[in-house]
C-alpha cells in the first residue's frame, strides 16, 4: 500500500454559522484514483474546494481541525496558497476556457508561474495536449479562441491547462456532468493513463462512473462521511445501509 | 364600458406607435448632424482646418482650437482613466460591499449630476486661482478629468463585475494571484465595456464647453506647454456665435466638431470589434 498524500483529521468546515463539512477523516494515497460520491449538498465539492483552498474565496469561509497534502497542514502558517493550487490543478463541472486562445488556456496557468520562452511554452503545451488525447484534434489551430472547442473537447482542454502546471493531484468536480457518453469515455480514458504520474480525486454525482475508474470511494452524506473503502466493496457489499440505499438509487 | 380590440390590431397600433417613436429619435439626430454640415461644410477646407484664427476667428481657420481640443481631450481622458478604471476595479474586486463602498458609489453618482458649469467654477477656483495654474490645459484637464470620473467609474464597475465568476475561479486555481487575476484575466475580458466608457467620455469631452471655458480659458494660440492658455473647438464655437463674430465659421467649427466625434466612435466601435472577434 503507497503512502497517504492527503490525510484529513476531524476537519471541519464552515460558511458563516453554516457547517458544511463534518468530522472528515480520511486518507488518500499516491497514485489513487479516488473517488467521491454522494448527494448533492453533501459536501464533495467543499472537500475538493477545501482542499486548495477555494474556499477561501467566499466570504466567512472557515475551517477546524487539520488537512495535511503530503504532511504539510495546509491551512498552517506558512502556506503559500498560489503555490498549493498549482500542486493541486482543479478541472470544474463546466469547462471554462478563458477567453482566449487554445495555446494561451494551456500555457495560462505556466506564464503566471513565471516560465518563459516560446519554445518552452511550445513544448509544454504540446506535451499535455498529447496527455489529454487533444493534440491531434487542435494542433493546426492551436491560435484559434478556445471558446470554439466543443464541450468534450473544452473539457480536456480544462484537463490539459491543469497537467501544464506539473501539479501532484488532479482534482476533478463532476467533471462529465455536461459531457456526452462518448467525452466522458474519453475523459475517463484519459484519467486512467494519467494514474501512474498522478494522484486523482474525482467527485462524481454519476455513481457508474465512480465504480467503473475509483480505485477507493468515499461515500458523502450531509457533509459526513459514511463510508470510506475499495470501489469493489463499496458497490458490492457496502457496511453502511445509507450507502446501499444511495447507490441503488433510493435518494439523491 | 372595455372596448374590445382584437390582439391582432391592438399589436398593430403598438407596433406602429414604438416605430414613429423610433423613426422621430432618428429623424432629430439627422436632421441636427445634416443641418450642422449644411451650414458648416462650405466654409471646411484644408485651409480652415491648417490656418490658425486670425480677427478673433472672423477669419483664418481653427487649427489651434483642434490642437487645443485634442490636447485637452488627451489630458483628461490620461488622467480620468487610470483612476477611474483602478477605483472600479478596487470597488469591484478589492473590496466587500458594505457601507462605505455605497457611500463612494452614491458619491461618484452625485458628482455624475453636477452640472459642467459647477465643475468649471470649481476648477476656477482651486486649480485657477488656488493652485495657481492659471488658464491653462492642466486646469482644464483636471477639471475634464474629475467630470467624466463617474462615467469611466460606472461602466467599468459594469464591464468588471459582468465578467464571470468562474473566469475568477478559475485563474485562482490556476495558481494566479489576485493582481495576476485582475489584470490577466478581468480587465481583458472587461476591456470592451471599459473602452465604451472611456469613448462616452472623449466625446463628452470634446463637445464640453462650461467646465473648459472657466479653466483652459479662451487663448487662440496654439498650446505649447500645460501652463498655455487654449481654446477648444466648442468653446470657439460658443465665443464666435455668441458674440456674432462670425456665424460661418462657427458653423464650420461645429461641422469639424460632429465629424471628428462620429470618426471617433466610428473607428472606436470597429477596433473593438476586431479585438471581440479574435476571442470571443
Amino acid at each position: 500500500m503507497s503512502e497517504a498524500v492527503v490525510r484529513a483529521e476531524n476537519f471541519r468546515h464552515f460558511f458563516g454559522e453554516r457547517q458544511t463539512l463534518r468530522r472528515i477523516n480520511l486518507e488518500i494515497r499516491r497514485n489513487e484514483i479516488f473517488g467521491i460520491i454522494g448527494p448533492a449538498g453533501s459536501g464533495k465539492s467543499t472537500f475538493l474546494r477545501a482542499l486548495n483552498r477555494l474556499n477561501d474565496l467566499v466570504p466567512g469561509s472557515r475551517t477546524e481541525g487539520t488537512l495535511e497534502v503530503c504532511g504539510q497542514d495546509i491551512y498552517g502558517p506558512g502556506t503559500s496558497v498560489v503555490e498549493l493550487r498549482r500542486r493541486l490543478g482543479m478541472v470544474f463541472a463546466t469547462p471554462i476556457p478563458l477567453p482566449r486562445s487554445i495555446f494561451e488556456n494551456v500555457a495560462f496557468g505556466a506564464r503566471m508561474a513565471g516560465v518563459k520562452g516560446r519554445a518552452r511554452l511550445n513544448e509544454l503545451v504540446a506535451d499535455s495536449l498529447r496527455k489529454t488525447a487533444l493534440w491531434e484534434e487542435v494542433m493546426d489551430r492551436l491560435d484559434s479562441s478556445a471558446l470554439k472547442l466543443s464541450g468534450g473537447q473544452q473539457q480536456r482542454l480544462c484537463l490539459a491547462r491543469i497537467l501544464a502546471l506539473k501539479p501532484e493531484f488532479i482534482m476533478l468536480d463532476e467533471p462529465t456532468s455536461g459531457l456526452d457518453p462518448i467525452s466522458t469515455m474519453k475523459i475517463e480514458e484519459t484519467l486512467r493513463q494519467l494514474q501512474s504520474e498522478f494522484t486523482i480525486i474525482l467527485v462524481t454525482n454519476n455513481t457508474k462512473q465512480a465504480a467503473r475508474v475509483a480505485d477507493r470511494t468515499a461515500f458523502f452524506l450531509n457533509g459526513e462521511i459514511v463510508e470510506v473503502d475499495r470501489t469493489e466493496k463499496i458497490f458490492s457489499a457496502p457496511s453502511d445501509q445509507r450507502t446501499n440505499d444511495y447507490i441503488l438509487g433510493k435518494f439523491g | 364600458m372595455k372596448i374590445a380590440v382584437p390582439p391582432r390590431t391592438e399589436q398593430g397600433i403598438i407596433r406602429a406607435l414604438l416605430w414613429l417613436l423610433t423613426a422621430i429619435t432618428v429623424f432629430i439626430l439627422f436632421f441636427i448632424i445634416f443641418y450642422v454640415l449644411k451650414r458648416g461644410l462650405p466654409v471646411v477646407s484644408l485651409e480652415f482646418l491648417a490656418q490658425n484664427p486670425t480677427e478673433m476667428g472672423k477669419a483664418g481657420g481653427i487649427f489651434s482650437t483642434i490642437i487645443g481640443t485634442i490636447a485637452l481631450t488627451l489630458l483628461a481622458i490620461l488622467i480620468a482613466t487610470p483612476m477611474g478604471v483602478g477605483s472600479a476595479i478596487f470597488l469591484t474586486e478589492y473590496t466587500r460591499e458594505n457601507w462605505i463602498t455605497r457611500m463612494i458609489r452614491f458619491g461618484s453618482e452625485c458628482l455624475a449630476g453636477i452640472p459642467s458649469i459647477i465643475f468649471g467654477l470649481f476648477g476656477f477656483i482651486l486649480f485657477v486661482t488656488k493652485l495657481g495654474f492659471g488658464w491653462s490645459l492642466l486646469s482644464g484637464g483636471l477639471t475634464l478629468a474629475f467630470m467624466i470620473l463617474p462615467t469611466i467609474i460606472r461602466t467599468s464597475e459594469e464591464a468588471i463585475r459582468s465578467v464571470p465568476y468562474a473566469y475568477r475561479e478559475v485563474s485562482f486555481s490556476l495558481g494566479s494571484t489576485k493582481w495576476q487575476t485582475v489584470t490577466r484575466v478581468v480587465l481583458p475580458s472587461s476591456l470592451p465595456g471599459i473602452a465604451t466608457g472611456v469613448i462616452l467620455s472623449i466625446g463628452r469631452s470634446i463637445g464640453e464647453t462650461a467646465a473648459v471655458i472657466f479653466t483652459a480659458g479662451s487663448s487662440l494660440h496654439v498650446p505649447t506647454s500645460l501652463f498655455s492658455s487654449s481654446r477648444t473647438m466648442s468653446v470657439h464655437f460658443y465665443i464666435l456665435a455668441r458674440e456674432g463674430i462670425s456665424m460661418d465659421n462657427a458653423y464650420g467649427t461645429a461641422a469639424v466638431l460632429i465629424i471628428a466625434i462620429l470618426g471617433i466612435n466610428v473607428l472606436a466601435y470597429s477596433l473593438m470589434n476586431r479585438f471581440m472577434r479574435r476571442y470571443c
